[in-house]
């Protein structure tokens, strides 16, 4: 059988396009939009609910539009856009044709299928056991199944990925080294092997217990297995968008890394540590001894800690260094100033690295503290928290990189003028409010995934303070503005992908890569002294510096006043 | 020359460091470090850790030994007619039961501040959540994990114990008091 080696060139950015990675792309990329779309109204009744002057839905609605949610938005919208990514990186980037494309289809048609047996089992109404579906809390056999069948999926589509690397290096399709995206992008996919193989170990003997073939699935057992593939499956997120931010620099800057060589090490720290710091979920269980806890949440998780600290600092720096090459090199902060606050991608990477470090981040090793667990497990708290690393971070990063894309990958002109750029600042803004007031009421003790915090006609019932109260309705407010921001994404996208404009180029053809893809590209030569002249105090990038340690101050105050609370409770041992 | 292009280093590990990102490494590695610290340091200083100690055990098993505990130490019992539930008021240092179930803390605990007990946690089906308000201490509940905690109230007043882990339908209806006297 003939291999298709079709290329095309993008007119506009100089990438190169191999022709069923193209449509991969591009149907990977719409299913996730779809898939959003759908997590998205489903929100509506999440935010509407838990705003308590409005509550919305009853109970059992509410507890399955919550079940819906998650699932629909941490896994099929967040891994379809990853598949894409992942093709980008390597079919793209390195200008090779992807590998068995039949096989990548086959994976797709398995995500789509996966996916909507899995939506299909939480419709029946007797599946609305959350995302993590923690047993002996049973659901329908299709929800097992459905998400195996989409891990099943994506698993094929990281070996397609893995074997387009090694096509690549076959072939000869670029010298030297990966790009960083790439290798940002292999983390992702290493990650996401183990992910899904933690998840097939569970997931496999629950499905088999949902049928009556096996009596018995251990509570703590299956927590401990699970979260290697739940909190994992964010570890491949992060890995992702901290790509795309270093994909962003490049394209809107032409930034180029500070240094190889850190970034990919801060890669490979994820790679040996992050899937052990899944154990910071199990901080305020039974059976599992202090030593255990400690080493896998600190020893492990603070290497990938400081891995994040690392990239906080060199996309950052790589955007200051290419603005003060640029003439923007006076004072501290001229190259932020001037950065091109218009511009979506930009806004969109930049809110997203702010918001995944402040908020996610630093939230993320609170509650990875052993003692301080004690104070926030199950809380608000913990929504709170990843709704600024997995949709602050990840999804405005992947927003940003839609509005790169679409131009590029769909040949279609971004509609609706500037209202691509409005829509990452209310999106941004009105997230960043989600997660920081359901911190804010986690921290006065409200509980995740409840239906009603006033107790109503409960004979033992609680009354919580009015801060939280405040709290909950400044998130509901916040909510509709984010609702606002997401709506128009996937309005703006829809509409650009579907009747937006076309980008003419002139003489558009495709051509076999053996006579039309030209030389490859040689990496230019490194120019001792690139960085002479700019900077100040020593530093190349002495704003980005300042920045961080201003991030380290807020992280190391708010890690104390933690501590500090923490000693105000109880004693208990 | 940028993220999406090879490095121009063919050998990208030779590729020297920078000095704002070396003294960043530095800051960012020994804060890592402090932070590793202060969890062992809080289990030989600090007053607030969770032990050690769990058992298995079955729901049968625990439940008997629950009900031991009531007919030893009841004092009243509170709640909405047909709903009774018995109060228990066992001395210092005693072991108290406390069942978590579907949809229900039982017993109601009554305790005296500055004494310490050993409170045993467990539940009799699914994953249920302690969360003592307004102290704000949370603990995961297991089915077949008996979880012992050595608790010393510090101040008088009555105490809610909620349900925040989600446990069906009616997980918000999961509530219970606790008194310090």
């Amino acid at each position: 059988m003939a291999i298709n080696r079709n290329f095309r060139t993008c007119p506009a950015s100089g990438l190169v396009f191999h022709e069923p990675a193209d449509k991969l792309m591009r149907w990977n990329a719409v299913a996730a939009v779809v898939f959003l779309l759908i997590g998205g109204i489903l929100a509506i009744g999440v935010v509407l609910t838990r705003w308590q002057a409005v509550h919305l839905l009853d109970p059992s609605a509410f507890y399955q539009v919550l079940t819906a949610h998650g699932l629909n938005m941490l896994v099929f919208w967040i891994i379809f856009f990853e598949i894409a990514v992942l093709y980008f990186a390597s079919s793209t980037l390195l200008r090779c044709r992807l590998a068995t494309p039949k096989m990548a289809w086959l994976g797709f048609w398995l995500m789509i299928l996966g996916a909507l047996m899995n939506n299909y089992s939480v419709i029946r109404g007797d599946s609305s056991v959350m995302f993590t579906s923690y047993a002996p809390m049973g659901a329908h056999p299709t929800f097992y199944l459905g998400l195996i069948l989409f891990a099943v999926g994506a698993l094929i589509a990281c070996f397609v990925f893995f074997g387009t690397l090694v096509v690549a290096r076959a072939e000869r399709t670029y010298v030297g080294s990966v790009p960083l995206v790439t290798f940002g992008a292999i983390t992702a996919a290493i990650i996401a092997v183990f992910t899904i193989a933690s998840g097939a170990i569970i997931l496999i003997p629950t499905l088999l217990w949902s049928l009556g073939l096996i009596e018995h699935i251990d509570s703590l057992m299956y927590r401990t297995i699970w979260w290697g593939f739940g909190h994992s499956s964010q570890q491949i997120n992060v890995a992702a968008h901290v790509a795309v931010w270093y994909a962003g620099a490049a394209i809107v800057f032409g930034a180029k890394p500070m240094s190889e060589k850190v970034s990919r090490t801060a890669f490979l720290l994820y790679i040996l540590f992050l899937q052990l710091a899944s154990a910071h979920h199990l901080l305020a269980d039974p059976g599992l001894t202090s030593n255990w806890k400690i080493f896998n949440t600190s020893y492990a998780m603070y290497l990938a800690v400081l891995a994040s600290m690392v990239h906080g600092l060199t996309v950052p720096g790589s955007i200051e260094v290419a603005q003060r090459q640029k003439g923007y090199n006076n004072g501290l902060f001229e190259w932020l100033r001037k950065a091109p606050w218009g511009n979506a991608p930009f806004a969109a990477i930049f809110i997203s690295i702010l918001g995944f470090g402040f908020l996610g981040g630093i939230s993320g090793v609170m509650m990875g503290t052993e003692q301080l667990n004690l104070i926030i497990h199950n809380t608000l708290y913990v929504p709170g928290h990843f709704h600024a690393t997995v949709v602050l971070g990840t999804t405005l990063a992947f927003m940003g990189l839609t509005y790169f894309l679409i131009p590029v990958l769909f040949r279609r002109k971004v509609a609706f003028g500037n209202l691509a750029t409005w829509q990452v600042y209310i999106f941004g803004i009105g997230m960043a409010g989600v997660a920081l007031f359901l911190m804010g009421a986690g921290t006065l003790g409200v509980p995740r995934r409840h239906w009603d915090m006033s107790f109503a006609g409960n004979a033992f019932g609680y009354e919580f303070p009015g801060a939280a109260w405040l709290m909950m309705t400044l998130a509901g407010i916040c909510g509709l503005i984010a609702l606002t921001g997401g709506a128009m994404y996937v309005a703006i996208t829809v509409w650009s992908v579907f009747l937006g404009e076309t980008v003419e180029a002139p003489g558009f053809k495709r051509v076999s890569a053996r006579e039309g893809v030209g030389a490859v590209p040689l990496p230019a030569p490194e120019q001792p002294g690139a960085h002479a002249g700019i900077g100040g105090w020593g530093m190349v990038a002495p704003g980005t510096f300042v920045l961080a340690l201003v991030f380290l101050t807020s992280f190391v105050l708010y890690y104390f006043v933690n501590w500090k609370y923490l000693s105000t409770v109880w004693p208990l041992k | 020359m940028s993220a999406i292009l090879p490095p121009s280093e063919r050998v990208w590990w030779k590729q020297p460091l920078d000095r704002v990102e070396l003294i960043w490494i530095v800051i960012a590695l020994v804060w890592c470090l402090i932070m590793f610290f202060m969890m062992p340091y809080w289990h030989v200083y600090g007053k607030q850790n969770l032990a050690n100690e769990a058992f298995r055990t079955t729901p049968a098993e625990y439940l008997k030994k629950t009900e031991a505990m009531i007919a030893q130490y009841k004092v009243r019992e509170e709640g909405a007619e047909g709903q009774k539930v018995p109060v228990v008021a066992p001395p210092a240092g005693a072991d108290v039961y406390l069942v978590a179930r579907l949809w229900q803390w039982y017993p109601i605990l009554e305790l005296e501040a500055g004494k310490s007990y050993r409170i045993h946690l467990m539940s009799m089906d699914w994953l249920h959540g302690f969360s003592l308000q307004p102290e704000n201490i949370n603990v995961e509940v297991h089915p077949g994990y008996d979880h012992v905690l050595t608790v010393t109230p510090t101040s008088k007043g009555t105490y809610s114990i909620i349900c925040n882990e989600y446990c069906g339908i009616n997980h918000h209806t999961m509530t219970s008091k606790l008194y310090v006297k």
